[in-house]
C-alpha cells in the first residue's frame, strides 16, 4: 500500500492522477482501464475539493494497493469532511434531453459504471471510498 | 490539454488534445466564448483526446445548446474510451456524433 496526502484543492487533481498513473505504469495497466481510473479520480477528488469541507480547508489522502492474484487495483479517497455516501446518491436520468439535462450526479454515476466495484464507508471521522478495477 | 481552433468560412473546428477534465474544462470553456459568436457550425475533433470526464461533458452540453439555434455541433474523431462515457451517459443520444 503506498499513499499520498494532499490538500482538497482541484488544482491538486493532476498531482493525485500523476501517483496513481505511476503506479499503474509500474504494473503495465492496460492504456484503457489507466484512463478509466484517470476518470475516477477526477470525479471523485473534484467532490471532496468541492463538498467535503463547505469551502473550509482540508485534506484529501489517495491510497494505492493491488492485488496480484487477480491483478485487481484498489484505490482509495479518504477525507474528514461532512460524511458523504456517493453510493446513496441517486443515479441521473440520462434519457432526459438536452435541455432537460442536470449534470450534477453524472460523475459519480460514470465512475460506478467504470469501475468494476465501489465501496464506501465512515470510519474514524472519515469517508473512506475505495475503487476496485481489473488491471 | 491543448486546444486548436480553426475558422473556414463559418465553420469553427477546435481540436482538443490531452484530458478533458476538471482542471482543464474551463479552458475550453472560455475558448467557446471568445469564439462561438463569429461560428456559425462548430466542429469538435477529439481525434488526440485522451479522456473526458462530466466537467467536460458539461461544457459541450452548453456548446451543444448555444450551437442548435445555428449550424450545430458536430463531434468527430472519438476515441473508445470518449465513446464509452457518451453511452454510458446518454450524451451518444444528445449530441451529433460521426
Amino acid at each position: 500500500m503506498t499513499e499520498l496526502t494532499l490538500k482538497a484543492v482541484i488544482e491538486n487533481i493532476p498531482a493525485a492522477t500523476a501517483f496513481i498513473d505511476e503506479q499503474l505504469e509500474a504494473l503495465d495497466c492496460a492504456m484503457r482501464a489507466q484512463m478509466q481510473i484517470d476518470v475516477a479520480i477526477d470525479e471523485l477528488f473534484c467532490n471532496i475539493a468541492r463538498y467535503a469541507y463547505d469551502g473550509g480547508d482540508g485534506e484529501a489522502t489517495v491510497k494505492f494497493d493491488f492485488d496480484p492474484s487477480d491483478r485487481t487495483a484498489m484505490i482509495t479517497f479518504e477525507d474528514s469532511g461532512k460524511p458523504f455516501d456517493p453510493l446513496q446518491k441517486a443515479d441521473p436520468d440520462v434519457t432526459l434531453a438536452a435541455e432537460d439535462r442536470a449534470i450534477g450526479g453524472l460523475g459519480i454515476f460514470l465512475v460506478k459504471k467504470t469501475m468494476d466495484d465501489m465501496k464506501y464507508r465512515y470510519e474514524n471521522g472519515k469517508n473512506v471510498l475505495t475503487l476496485y478495477k481489473h488491471i | 490539454m491543448t486546444i486548436n481552433k480553426t475558422m473556414n468560412g463559418n465553420a469553427l473546428t477546435i481540436a482538443l488534445e490531452g484530458r478533458l477534465d476538471t482542471t482543464t474544462a474551463p479552458e475550453l470553456e472560455q475558448a467557446l466564448k471568445e469564439s462561438l459568436d463569429s461560428a456559425q457550425e462548430l466542429i469538435m475533433d477529439f481525434s488526440k483526446l485522451d479522456y473526458i470526464s462530466s466537467a467536460g461533458l458539461r461544457v459541450l452540453l452548453s456548446a451543444h445548446k448555444t450551437m442548435r439555434t445555428k449550424g450545430g455541433m458536430k463531434v468527430v474523431n472519438v476515441n473508445e474510451i470518449v465513446k464509452e462515457v457518451f453511452d454510458v451517459t446518454g450524451f451518444a443520444d444528445i449530441l451529433d456524433i460521426e
